[in-house]
């Protein structure tokens, strides 16, 4: 067993748990009774393998990215999960939980979405299997994201703003998890990360352990060693970082490295670098670190990447930090826009503003020529665009 | 050993108890205490003090906005802990229950939190996001210890060994929500759903009274809770109520008539 598994009550060391209102408890109780079983079950492993690589278009590739590793003076490949159907890791997720909702017999389907990825994926598998779906995602992520509600509102998926607080992926969560209460029983969540109250984190990660699966089988073909040097991946509720860390956990010559947004920098006020900023507190059912002031109020974060604007953190990345098992890097705004042009011009490869995070974090590694680095690179950067021409003075 | 309030309450008066709620530091900063005599003065039976917080996951609009005013004027836990120390010497015997979600309790500290609570002569804690096993396993005797006793909520949905379970774990009342859905909505729409549930809780004779809440809004919904429980308890639409009134205390006071005052005759 490993030492990065959640014990029998969802605990990560001292993060985790399930801080749910008892209106939730039924839902939570019979997800956790039964998530395992159903992940363990033949049927659902070979149509959610089939759903993968026919659907997602699994395995994605492992790309030797020569120009950025001559940049940086290492070998980078590029895990390309930007190359998923709809653009990002977060189907991987999807697909999972569409499956596990079918066999928990519900009829309909809610999502908190961010920068809409999650959104879109929940969105295209109930498109699929016929479900309807409701996403919830926050007034100024409506507007920063706007491709991303077009295509959701393509797919079939009713799309409800979230107008309280800093209405970001927060309160999106906030709503969806009002909505779980107030429909106790047809309604399945399929929550967008590795946060929320057990068994989510550890649902999702293993959803999304594919990522690092196909990492080490990868490399070895291509590299001729399963293990690399580093591995790296943006946070920010942190699932394409659990899913790119996972199958690495416990190899300790492998440097995991996840990155933070600073937003205007981690002293400014307007940042989202929980692990600089944050303190144990509960969020969303989950004991982790938290952004809140003295009073235990929930503060709200900033980032310029609407996926990375959370001012908590999953459960298993709390515990990565607190026992170090992780360097933690935050990277602001600024750089990360860099990180995203520097990527587009010299790999001919537009990430997400998210991923453009994790490549910028490459400049404050101590790298050898020797190493051999894996980037997650989570998501395409379709939905930025208007962002970049705007704050990269392109247009 | 400090009388158990509730008992005292239930042995006095097994029916009709009326359970109102408000939120600490609203509308105005200092109004809290002030409300709380306003309120058993006019005739509510049980009073329950919400502690606000920036993201509070079970309650609906009307909540969510008292809370965000109530920190905008500049409640906080410890203000409101202190502001109650005293409180006894106006209500005597009205039992007193904080209500709150579990971060701002935990970033003071659960024991200062009892300490600071028992202090002031509260009598029960709703903690809605913390799960009654976190509760036996981590605080049950910190909170005997305090002289506190918690508030567990059921649901329509809450197995009948659950609900047996929660009935053990506690000397105070069981909060039965009334229906899906968040606190000020409209639960009591599905009458006869209601109903069934309630019948259906009260048949399981418990240790503990219940009393009905979510969407109990007037005295049509307060006296249709009221018909399979021991009483019910009123937020929203008191707080609804308070918004904007000029005089908040006649504004309560005339809140507690509409409920449970004579009927109003037709003209």
């Amino acid at each position: 067993m490993s030492h990065y598994q959640p014990d029998a009550r969802g605990y990560y060391g001292p993060f985790g748990g399930a801080f749910i209102p008892e209106m939730l408890y039924p839902n939570v109780e019979e997800l956790r009774a039964q998530y395992l079983d159903i992940l363990a079950d033949e049927s659902f492993r070979q149509e959610y393998q089939q759903l993968l690589r026919d659907y997602v278009g699994r395995p994605t590739p492992l790309f030797k990215a020569e120009r950025l590793s001559k940049h940086f003076g290492a070998t980078i490949y590029l895990k390309r999960e930007d190359l998923c159907h709809t653009g990002a890791h977060k189907i991987n997720n999807t697909v999972g939980q569409i499956l596990l909702a079918e066999r928990l017999g519900k009829k309909r389907i809610i999502a908190e979405t961010g920068a809409g990825q999650h959104g879109v994926a929940t969105a295209t598998v109930c498109a699929l299997r016929g479900l309807e779906c409701i996403v919830y995602m926050g007034a100024v992520d409506m507007e920063r994201q706007k491709p991303n509600v077009a295509r959701m509102r393509m797919l079939g998926a009713e799309v409800r703003p979230a107008v309280s607080g800093s209405q970001t992926l927060k309160d999106a969560t906030n709503e969806a998890i009002r909505d779980w209460i107030s429909n106790p029983t047809d309604t399945h969540y399929i929550i967008g990360s590795v946060v929320g109250p057990h068994p989510y984190p550890d649902l999702v990660a293993r959803l999304q352990a594919v990522i690092s699966e196909e990492m080490r089988r990868q490399l070895l073909e291509q590299a001729g060693r399963e293990l690399p040097d580093y591995v790296v991946a943006c946070v920010g509720g942190g699932s394409n970082a659990a899913g790119a860390f996972y199958h690495f956990l416990d190899e300790p010559a492998v440097e995991l490295v996840a990155v933070e947004a600073a937003g205007h920098g981690v002293d400014s006020g307007k940042s989202a670098a929980t692990t600089v900023l944050g303190r144990p507190g509960i969020i969303h059912g989950s004991r982790t670190l938290l952004m809140q002031d003295e009073h235990g109020q929930i503060t709200e974060p900033h980032s310029i990447s609407a996926g990375l604007d959370y001012p908590g953190i999953g459960p298993l990345h709390a515990f990565l930090a607190d026992s170090r098992r992780a360097r933690f890097l935050s990277i602001t705004d600024a750089d990360a826009l860099q990180a995203a042009q520097l990527c587009s011009r010299l790999e001919g490869i537009i990430p997400a503003l998210e991923s453009a995070h994790a490549i910028a974090a490459l400049t404050a590694l101590p790298l050898q020529a020797d190493d051999v680095v894996v980037l997650n690179l989570s998501g395409r950067g379709d939905k930025d665009l208007e962002t970049y021409l705007r704050e990269l003075h392109l247009a | 050993m400090a009388p158990n309030r509730f008992k005292t309450l239930f042995a006095r008066k097994p029916q009709g108890l009326l359970n109102l709620y408000i939120t600490a530091g609203y509308p105005a900063l200092h109004d809290t205490v002030p409300l709380l005599q306003t309120l058993a003065a006019a005739g509510a039976d049980i009073l329950e003090i919400g502690v606000p917080f920036s993201d509070p996951l079970a309650d609906g609009p009307v909540i969510q906005q008292t809370s965000s005013v109530a920190l905008r004027n500049g409640m906080t836990l410890k203000l409101l802990l202190q502001e109650l120390q005293g409180v006894r010497e106006h209500l005597p015997d009205t039992p007193l229950l904080l209500m709150g979600y579990l971060n701002p309790v935990l970033q003071l500290g659960m024991e200062e939190f009892c300490r600071l609570a028992s202090a002031a002569g509260i009598d029960g804690v709703i903690l809605p996001d913390l799960p009654a096993e976190e509760y036996a396993a981590e605080y049950q005797e910190l909170f005997r210890q305090h002289n506190l006793r918690p508030v567990f909520l059921i649901t329509p949905q809450t197995s009948e060994a659950r609900i047996r379970r929660l009935d053990e774990l506690t000397d105070s009342f069981l909060y039965l929500v009334s229906g899906p859905g968040l606190t000020g909505g409209n639960q009591t729409a599905d009458h006869g759903a209601q109903q069934a549930y309630l019948q259906r809780v009260e048949a399981l004779n418990l240790r503990n009274p219940r009393l009905v809440g979510f969407g109990i809004a007037d005295k049509a919904s307060f006296d249709a809770a009221c018909r399979h429980a021991h009483g019910a308890i009123i937020g929203s639409a008191l707080l609804r109520a308070l918004d904007g009134a000029a005089d908040p205390h006649q504004a309560a006071r005339e809140f507690v008539q509409r409920i449970i005052g004579p009927p109003i005759p037709a003209r």
